[in-house]
């Protein structure tokens, strides 16, 4: 990887004696430092209708680690999912992230909490990415009353409305025209935000997609579609699937970024450029190229339409948080040991986080007809006599 | 989508066999005054040459008082310049209702296909683009998956989108955003998100508009959880129904009928609205509680004039509200009546008269005299001829003999 390093006018040198904490000898205080730095993405981006951004990214000590403990958590966080689903408690669906978790973490960086992001089912990093916390994650995983939808609404349904965070959707593609709803409210408020609204290359296909991008581009509204290739819709690669698997080419009239989905930099450069053409000119398509290590859901083992010398070369090669180590020891931010314990710390976390869930109650019998309706109204209101409650349990 | 109604009445009659037997029938012996003349009020319509014929009798138009609908009670000799309220059309009604409310909460927007600069295909948002601008009245591409998908997530963000179907069939395209994110959504995010969207459009069978344009589907959409279910039938509930579920926070779906947008009729001046999950008593009685709904309403109405003539007297109640039931004022009539007869547009099967025949005997077996009959439409696509139409929905002679048969 090609490194430029620039040096702040602030005379933070080198220190190797500068303490910071008695048993971690640091180089300098990583943790507050905003040092610039400026990184190349090894990939250049692919662009259609549009200028592609620069490939130098601008970043700081304190940001590349925190993407490495980011993508560290999330990480840790879906392994220890799949080994809860194997342990049947987690039931029904899990669609795990690892392996893409650089687009999480890198989107994060370029926005604020005051824009959307909207995504499909693989959604458990992407929530903690918008400030979810691993306890919400895990106990509605587990369908416990400390998740984050109370447990009703499980792995696919993770939403935090005061982090602008929509969702958490089961049905493929279905999220674009809300994406696109919620970019119209933005627009409708004047807020000056966009909305990042994700689906996978399988969804690429469906027709409501482009329905909604023709009224995007009609309404000129700021919605950001971001594609995030896996390659693998389910079973279906994307060649068997897609005759133009040029997926930020789709959109035809619509601008569109192809980016390096497995470099967090490059992710964050993508989304701060995408952000501002939207403000500026309506909607662009950003495709991530990424991968996915488990299968689609854990009923799929992710082995039989590709081969596990494929997903190894991956794992060996384009690994998030594989690159954003190297990109942290061959800067010197911090030493191996530093980085290993941050892992061993995350992981620490994420056991407790389990523990902690697991006492977490299941919801009671009566929560069942909460939230159908706001205020209440159906089931308890309307019997044959309207003071009487009619929902009876079996 | 291909028949774009312009005005499906403005010179033609509700219903030639309905308005003939009405206005021919001058001296209907009736002991309630106040439902002859009433319906007398609300049909009296805009015939062929736009004439507008009020109170043919010249009977006082004293309202119907009934538990839902409150309206101040005319005196009796009063004439109709001087009495309160104003008269429109349903189509109207419904404009005056939206308009209200998106002058009194800017957040209320609405989006539809040809709403906008057409005015709409029924004429329901005549003018609110050319007041309110195209932000706020949105004219759509002919996509309503996408734009239904749409007005949801703009309501998840607090947003209150009108979101029109031109004709209630074309939502079937869009049945997926209505019932996976329009119903379920308040409830997968454990009550984080509201969707306070109004989904509206005109169904049922109309003069010959063929089988895609002649759909029911308050029975499709039923069974969705988390979704309200209303239906209009006059001006005054129209506009009031249309303001309430405006204002209500939950997703609530508004069935129009396309042939009874000229009906007309004197509504209050003032802002009322009507409750979302009441009934309507349009005529009391003691022999036979009729539910019916929408556009059926008319021919039990008119059918009761046979009823009462051959000294049957029915009760006839507009249930308005398709999801939840009222099965409060259901409950109260049946109690009183023991007998009950739906009469509904919907398909016999899977129909609104199949869930309320199922919610009736459950919770009020004991009180029946006779087994529950319901009319529906037949189980077939409706045919394009007319005299073949005619007979796939119900008629007033069979609710006739329904009653007759109903109270041996």
């Amino acid at each position: 990887m090609a490194l430029s390093y620039l040096r702040s006018s602030s005379s933070r040198s080198v220190n190797l004696l500068k303490p910071l904490s008695s048993s971690l000898p640091l180089r300098r205080p990583i943790s507050t430092d905003t040092t610039p730095i400026t990184v190349e993405t090894s990939v250049p981006f692919t662009s259609h209708q549009c200028d592609a951004p620069s490939r130098s990214v601008e970043t700081n000590p304190k940001e590349l680690l925190t993407f490495f403990r980011d993508m560290a958590l999330m990480r840790r966080m879906e392994i220890a999912a799949d080994s809860l689903y194997k342990a049947k408690l987690i039931r029904g669906f899990c669609h795990l992230y690892d392996g893409q978790e650089a687009v999480a973490v890198g989107m994060e960086a370029a926005i604020t909490k005051k824009d959307c992001i909207i995504t499909a089912y693989r959604d458990h990093c992407t929530f903690i990415g918008r400030g979810g916390t691993l306890l919400e994650v895990f106990a509605e995983l587990m369908g416990r009353q400390a998740g984050c939808s109370k447990g009703k609404g499980g792995s696919m349904h993770f939403y935090k409305k005061d982090s602008n965070f929509y969702g958490g959707h089961g049905i493929v593609g279905a999220q674009v025209p809300l994406g696109c709803g919620l970019a119209f409210a933005q627009k409708y408020s004047k807020d000056e935000t966009v909305t990042f609204a994700l689906y996978g290359d399988g969804a690429a296909n469906q027709g409501q997609l482009f329905e909604a991008l023709n009224i995007s581009a009609l309404w000129d509204l700021p919605a950001i579609l971001v594609c995030e290739n896996n390659h693998y819709g389910m079973g279906t690669a994307e060649w068997r699937a897609a005759k133009s698997p040029a997926y930020y080419k789709r959109g035809d009239y619509v601008p569109g970024l192809k980016v390096d989905g497995m470099d967090a930099l490059a992710v964050k450069q993508a989304c701060k450029f995408a952000k501002e053409h939207a403000l500026k000119n309506g909607p662009i398509i950003l495709e991530m190229d990424t991968y996915r290590y488990h299968g689609h859901s854990m009923s799929d083992p992710g082995s039989t339409y590709r081969t596990r010398d494929e997903i190894s070369g991956v794992r060996q090669e384009r690994d998030p948080i594989e690159r954003i180590r190297k990109l942290i020891l061959s800067h010197d931010l911090a030493t191996e040991k530093e980085l290993k314990d941050i892992e061993k710390e995350v992981r620490k976390e994420v056991d407790d986080t389990i523990t902690q869930a697991k006492e977490s109650p299941m919801p009671e019998p009566s929560k069942l007809f909460t939230n159908v309706y706001a205020k209440g109204l159906g089931v308890e209101s309307f019997g044959a006599d309207r003071k009487e409650v009619r929902a009876t349990l079996p | 989508m291909a028949a774009i109604f312009q005005g499906v009445g403005a010179a033609a009659p509700l219903s030639s066999s309905l308005s003939n037997s009405f206005d021919s029938n001058k001296s209907v012996f009736s002991p309630r005054r106040s439902f002859s003349v009433r319906k007398r009020a609300s049909f009296a319509v805009v015939r062929s040459d736009g004439i507008v014929n009020l109170n043919p009798n010249g009977r006082s138009a004293q309202r119907l008082v009934s538990n839902a609908v409150a309206t101040k009670a005319d005196g009796p000799a009063a004439s109709s310049s001087s009495k309160p309220g104003h008269e429109l059309l349903l189509f109207e009604a419904l404009q005056e209702g939206l308009e209200e409310e998106m002058e009194r909460d800017p957040r209320v927007c609405v989006m539809g296909e040809d709403v906008g600069h057409y005015g709409g295909s029924y004429k329901v948002t005549k003018g609110l683009a050319k007041r309110f601008g195209d932000l706020r009245v949105l004219d759509t591409p002919i996509a309503e998956n996408s734009f239904t998908g749409m007005g949801i997530g703009a309501a998840m963000t607090g947003l209150r989108p009108v979101i029109e179907g031109m004709n209630m069939g074309f939502l079937l395209l869009a049945f997926n955003q209505i019932s996976n994110n329009c119903g379920m959504l308040h409830y997968t995010s454990g009550g984080q998100f509201t969707i306070p969207v109004v989904i509206r459009g005109p169904g049922g069978v109309g003069r010959q508009l063929g089988a895609e344009h002649s759909q029911r589907l308050e029975s499709y959409f039923q069974s969705i959880p988390g979704i309200q279910m209303v239906a209009c039938s006059t001006p005054y509930n129209a506009k009031g129904l249309m303001k309430a579920a405006i204002r209500s926070e939950n997703p609530v779906i508004l069935f129009e009928h396309v042939l009874l947008y000229n009906l007309k009729e004197r509504i209050p001046d003032e802002d009322y609205i009507c409750n979302l999950e009441e009934a309507e008593m349009v005529r009391p009685g003691e022999h036979v509680t009729i539910l019916t709904y929408s556009r059926m309403r008319y021919h039990v109405m008119q059918a009761a004039k046979t009823l009462v003539n051959k000294g049957y007297d029915p009760e006839v109640i507009d249930i308005r509200s398709l999801k939840p039931f009222d099965l409060h004022t259901i409950g109260n009539s049946v109690k009183k009546t023991h007998r009950v007869l739906i009469v509904e547009e919907c398909m016999r099967t899977g129909g609104i008269g199949a869930s309320l025949t199922a919610a009736i005997t459950e919770n009020f077996n004991d009180y029946l005299d006779a087994p529950i009959m319901c009319l529906s439409s037949q189980d077939v696509p409706t045919p394009y001829a007319g005299t073949l139409e005619e007979v796939t929905v119900v008629q007033p002679a069979q609710i006739v003999t329904a009653v007759e048969q109903l109270c041996q």
